[in-house]
């Protein structure tokens, strides 16, 4: 009885710790949005650094958001025609296509892909920056480093992630009319019309604010797990994990949410 | 001048700093002696502003810099410069991007003018045509001198030195320590260094001052300290094992 209380209290005691750490990290993350939020707004603009990061997010994801978006368009046109076949609606695979493209794979997939790539570099770099002491020396060449390293990063997140959802959702469209029309025999204009018969603005408006919401997070998510690195090449392989799996966990999480509160 | 008065800091239950107390006059090259895990960088980094201290004060020419709101901290910065163990040097930036980082941001100076007295930095410290280098192209000893060239490139008035020589080799170093020499001469800084190489604290320090449990337990001239008496200085600049001074994790 007294090794089952006993049990109970370190298994509460662990639970605590938990939560209390998740909390603890959860603020200082807040924090940090706040400072950035403060740097953002003032003056000087970090013009040069933003467009690098902007080609850095943006641009260099490019190619692999597409290839991602065009081959989830074709297996989502191909899922969907075989699933459909089954009750007599192929017709409605372009209208599935669009929809699920637009609400809700072109901004998560997108996302993800930004998390993987950019969102790891972020956290890779800020992180050896710090444990190399660069940081520091930031600080003693009186440049603030939030606004230095982390407002251009974060700008570039919620710019870049939308854009190339724009683009997800665009080639994925195409994707998705490319099999139906030449692998499984639809007719083009049927198909065309299918599409954005049933597409609706509100579609592809709400599918790029969660986008902007995913962008925001990732950077700062991703800046604040390279900023608090310590120990060395562990600490910074430990940061880039961290921070793909907690912009990961964070765009999934939070894009129930974000769709149940924007598809009302 | 730089005053630290009674400075208290501990990193959770590890009480780094105990009261230490220490002061540097205008124009002085004091050089902070101790062991590894003494404190030496956790005092350095209250005076550059980085860390606040539990309790005590640093004031740089009687202004206490833990009171200053966060734009008047880094205008005080701009009268710093400091060269790090490593260099810390920007490594994706160009040499002469490194030097001129300070020039370019807050000089509000165009690249060329800036790249100029770049250059022109770079051959004080005995560097001549690494300025479109990047920093992984250079030696360690090379790295210390861009360092330096960066943290001179302002004209601070009070210059830091993280252990300027570690991990250098004996002439490297020695010619590090020539050149904070040279510095100190041709800027007339205030300069404070931390570093366990006692050649080198020699060599550089008007005065010396030497951290021992968070606190300092003596402060003289080089020759002062050369013939202490006080038995746990004696074991350090001898480099005995034996002697008051535990060594951390050791059983004696």
């Amino acid at each position: 009885m007294i090794r089952l209380i006993e049990l109970i209290g370190r298994f509460v005691e662990i639970l605590w710790s938990t939560l209390m750490s998740f909390a603890r990290e959860l603020g200082k993350i807040l924090l940090l949005l706040c400072a950035t939020m403060k740097q953002l707004i003032l003056p000087p603009f970090e013009l040069k650094n933003t467009f690098k990061q902007i080609i850095e997010v943006g641009i260099k994801s490019l190619p692999v958001v597409v290839i991602t978006a065009v081959f989830t368009g074709m297996v989502l046109a191909l899922q969907s025609y075989t699933g459909f076949k089954r009750f007599n609606a192929e017709v409605l695979v372009g209208t599935v296509v669009a929809l699920s493209i637009t609400r809700e794979l072109g901004p998560v997939l997108t996302g993800l892909i930004v998390a993987g790539r950019a969102g790891a570099a972020m956290a890779a770099e800020l992180g050896t920056m710090r444990v190399t002491e660069q940081i520091d020396a930031l600080e003693t060449l009186a440049t603030n480093p939030v606004k230095y390293l982390i407002v251009p990063r974060f700008i570039a997140g919620v710019i870049m992630l939308p854009s190339l959802t724009i683009v997800a959702d665009f080639v994925g469209i195409i994707g998705g009319y490319f099999v139906g029309v030449t692998v499984l025999g639809a007719n083009s204009s049927v198909y065309w019309k299918r599409t954005w018969d049933y597409l609706e603005i509100t579609d592809i408006y709400n599918g790029l604010i969660k986008a902007c919401f995913f962008g925001a997070s990732i950077a700062i998510i991703s800046c604040y797990k390279g900023f608090y690195t310590e120990g060395g090449a562990e600490g910074v392989g430990k940061a880039t994990t961290g921070a793909v799996v907690l912009s990961s966990m964070t765009i999934l999480i939070s894009d129930y949410f974000l769709s149940a509160w924007l598809f009302k | 001048m730089i005053e630290i008065v009674n400075l208290h800091k501990s990193f959770g239950k590890n009480q780094v700093l105990r009261g230490a107390t220490l002061k540097v006059e205008k124009g002085e090259s004091m050089v902070v002696i101790g062991g590894s895990g003494s404190g030496k960088s956790v005092l350095i980094k209250h005076i550059i502003g980085f860390l606040k201290p539990d309790e005590g004060s640093v004031m740089i020419d009687s202004v206490d810099i833990a009171n200053l709101s966060e734009n008047e901290r880094y205008e005080t910065r701009k009268r710093f410069g400091m060269l790090f163990q490593m260099a810390a040097l920007f490594d994706s930036m160009k040499v002469w991007e490194n030097v001129a980082f300070a020039l370019i941001r807050h000089g509000k100076l165009k690249d060329k003018e800036a790249k100029e007295i770049a250059v022109e930095k770079l051959r004080a410290v005995g560097l001549v045509g690494v300025e479109d280098l990047m920093p992984s192209e250079l030696s360690g000893g090379m790295k210390k001198r861009v360092g330096l060239a960066r943290a001179i490139a302002h004209s601070p008035e009070i210059l830091l030195y993280d252990e300027p020589t570690t991990g250098l080799d004996p002439i490297m170093a020695d010619a590090i320590n020539d050149l904070i020499i040279e510095m100190k001469k041709r800027l007339s800084v205030t300069s404070v260094a931390i570093t366990h190489d006692m050649h080198s604290a020699y060599k550089i320090a008007d005065r010396i001052a030497m951290l021992y449990e968070g606190r300092i337990v003596q402060t003289g001239t080089p020759d002062e300290i050369r013939n202490t008496d006080n038995a746990i200085v004696r074991q350090f600049i001898t480099g005995s094992a034996v002697g008051p001074i535990k060594i951390e994790g050791v059983t004696a």
